[in-house]
């Protein structure tokens, strides 16, 4: 961030600050967690009829400060959402109720096609407005699939993991998009695939979707999502 | 059609298979062998694409772009048109008239072979006789055939502005005209007459003006439509053909002069071009050239499009609108928000530079970059530099063009796992090469020459990501625009 982007932060900022006064009601007064999310079955689940995964672990919030989204620059969002700054062990996948850093993961089934972290963080009365997200899920692929891409669209920046391969970025200014990022072609294995996302939020409402599709372009939903 | 015989009379060089081949002037569209007059519908057979000419002979070219001399069209006459149903190859051609010490008489005939190349053993011509004349004294002159197969009926056309343009109804497996079958007028002030079929309407579309003077010829090419194929053909405005109604699909531009004899090419997947010739090629001695150009539809009305100029533009994107761009950090225009917000009415008017490349060039990696899709924002990592590049060939009238970010040597190329990338210099293989072809609708097609057999263009999968995969013509998304900063 730059001395020119401080200078016209200034009145972004005052807007942002305006809005989160403006919203002052008491946390009983948002829409409830359920609202958006329930616990996550323990059976495994299904991507949905458009093939979008909607079973993720979601850690509450870290503090990141950004009052807009214009400063997502590529380079700030690879240094600040990386493997580096991960809170745990990037090759692990951890379990509802962990802790890490004095947060919490939370295994969750969206209601919805995306994932609204926004409601996630309010729901749970944790900061919305300059926040990091991270989100973890798991499929069963019953076979190899080749020429399979990563589709993700997300508010506001994001970048992707599958199996510890970085396969898609969203930097800049973004609200979500469905197919907003596709990766390069690349294969799900027979069996365990990992996918990690990191997700930086400004002064929006920040969200997420992702699927995978097939070579033609049409959405992959043969696949079991667990995230034990 | 005068053209012949005005050929004749200026003791013009015969349009014959002595012709050398010319590298192709930076601004023409086709190289090798392309000095024909009156070139007949291109037909494909046995690997190329053939065309044939007035007084006999053609051209023949495996990719549209380089053409030789060769093709073989006995008998001689005038401006053929050729077909193909079934295992035949029709070709029909005129003989006699033309106007001027040629007269009206004229006989057009037809004739057939299984091959249009002189070296297949198919290639053997069956003439099987005259489908209509013009006797001299009438006000016709049954020259310059051209046909339509539409429907398992075969139709032809024929005639010039000495009187008027006739249909003729012909039987498709013999090629004769049907018994008892009269010629119907259709249209006057016109010749070099085609036919096209499209959604319900017949297209009549013919040459206006006038031939053979070089850079002075007035050709210029017009279109009727009619729900029949006997007519009446009226033009855009309701102007009947009979009338001399029609509305321009074609004229001169650039340095090509004299737009005549329209023949439809259909590539498939929304790509239409059209064959002509431009009665005066500026760059080539002002004679009479073989040209392809994109065709596009307007309003149900055919209309000559373009490929794409040299020059800089945004490359946007026909799914999102986004536009392509060298993946870069997002470099902030200096610019003091809070005292533009609360500046009053007497604060001075400042002009606000744009953002330049040396603002922002010293920010970008070294070595090969991707490509993503983003809004346009009038920033040099979104200014893309169209270069021809003629001397690697072409396709069908456009040449392979290089797509550089403006002022850099950053290359779009077309990687070798099929995706899309800014290389930081410029390469001899294809990797850099690329197709730029005008769709029906206006936008282009970009193919990578690298990929171009496997049937890849550059397609927006998402809103933000572009790469190489199967074009196709039922979606926005492998559709571009180009747009001047």
């Amino acid at each position: 961030m730059t001395k020119t982007w401080t200078a016209a932060s200034a009145v972004t900022a005052a807007l942002a600050l305006w809005a989160v006064n403006a919203d002052a009601r008491e946390p009983g007064q948002y829409p409830p967690l359920s609202d958006y999310f329930s616990p996550a079955a323990p059976a495994p689940t299904a991507p949905d009829a458009d093939g979008f995964i909607t079973r993720w672990l979601l850690l509450e919030p870290i503090s990141k400060p950004n009052p807009t989204n214009t400063v997502f620059t590529r380079s700030y969002v690879r240094e600040e959402l990386s493997p580096a700054t991960y809170p745990g062990d990037f090759a692990k996948v951890e379990s509802d109720g962990q802790r890490v850093n004095g947060l919490q993961w939370h295994a969750l089934d969206s209601r919805l096609w995306d994932v609204k972290l926004f409601n996630f963080a309010q729901a749970l009365d944790k900061p919305k407005y300059g926040v990091v997200f991270w989100a973890v899920t798991v499929i069963d692929v019953p076979e190899e699939m080749a020429g399979v891409r990563l589709a993700v669209g997300s508010n506001s920046a994001s970048r992707w993991w599958l199996n510890g391969e970085e396969v898609a970025g969203l930097y800049d200014d973004r609200r979500m998009v469905m197919d907003d990022v596709l990766s390069d072609r690349l294969t799900l294995k027979a069996g365990r695939n990992v996918i990690r996302g990191a997700i930086i939020n400004g002064p929006g409402l920040s969200d997420f979707c992702l699927r995978f599709l097939d070579a033609d372009g049409q959405p992959i939903r043969n696949l079991a999502i667990d995230i034990k | 059609m005068p053209k012949h015989t005005l050929l004749t009379k200026l003791s013009l060089a015969p349009l014959a298979a002595s012709l050398l081949a010319f590298a192709a002037p930076a601004s023409a569209q086709l190289a090798g062998d392309v000095f024909i007059h009156d070139p007949s519908t291109l037909t494909y057979s046995d690997g190329k694409w053939y065309t044939f000419g007035t007084r006999g002979g053609g051209l023949s070219s495996e990719d549209g772009w380089t053409w030789e001399d060769g093709a073989v069209r006995p008998g001689g006459g005038v401006a053929p048109d050729t077909i193909k149903i079934g295992d035949r190859y029709y070709v029909s051609w005129a003989v006699g008239g033309g106007g001027m010490s040629g007269g009206h008489a004229s006989d057009v005939k037809i004739m057939w072979t299984r091959s249009l190349d002189p070296n297949s053993p198919d290639f053997e011509f069956h003439e099987i006789g005259t489908i209509a004349s013009s006797d001299g004294y009438e006000n016709h002159d049954a020259i310059d055939p051209a046909f339509l197969y539409q429907d398992g009926r075969l139709w032809l056309s024929y005639g010039t502005y000495f009187g008027s343009i006739r249909m003729i109804e012909l039987d498709p497996a013999t090629g004769l005209r049907l018994a008892g079958n009269e010629p119907v007028e259709i249209a006057i002030d016109m010749e070099a007459t085609a036919l096209m079929y499209r959604d319900g309407w017949y297209y009549l579309l013919g040459t206006h003006g006038t031939c053979c003077d070089g850079p002075n010829s007035t050709y210029n090419i017009r279109v009727g439509r009619s729900r029949s194929p006997t007519g009446p053909y009226v033009d855009n405005m309701g102007q009947p053909l009979l009338r001399g109604g029609g509305k321009l699909v074609a004229t001169s531009h650039d340095r090509m002069i004299g737009a005549g004899h329209f023949g439809l090419i259909d590539l498939g997947d929304d790509i239409q071009k059209f064959s002509l010739h431009y009665e005066a090629d500026m760059e080539r001695s002002g004679r009479s050239v073989l040209a392809i150009e994109p065709l596009l539809w307007r309003d149900g009305w055919p209309v000559a499009g373009e490929n794409v100029r040299p020059g800089t533009y945004q490359i946007q994107s026909q799914r999102s609108g986004n536009a392509l761009q060298l993946q870069t950090d997002f470099v902030r225009i200096p610019f003091d928000a809070r005292a533009a917000w609360m500046a009053g009415p007497d604060a001075p008017i400042v002009t606000v530079p744009a953002q330049t490349l040396p603002d922002v060039e010293a920010g970008w990696a070294d070595g090969p970059v991707r490509v993503d899709l983003s809004a346009y924002m009038v920033r040099p990592n979104q200014h893309w530099t169209i270069t021809p590049a003629p001397e690697a060939g072409g396709w069908f009238g456009a040449p392979y063009y290089r797509i550089t970010v403006e002022g850099t040597e950053r290359t779009l190329a077309a990687t070798d796992n099929r995706e899309v990338a800014a290389m930081p210099a410029a390469a001899d293989d294809d990797s850099q090469l690329w197709r730029i072809d005008q769709l029906i609708d206006g936008t282009y097609r970009i193919t990578p020459k690298r990929y171009a057999d496997e049937g890849l263009a550059m397609v927006a999968i998402g809103t933000s990501t572009p790469s190489l995969v199967p074009f196709d013509a039922g979606s926005d998304a492998g559709r571009w625009q180009f747009k001047l900063p």
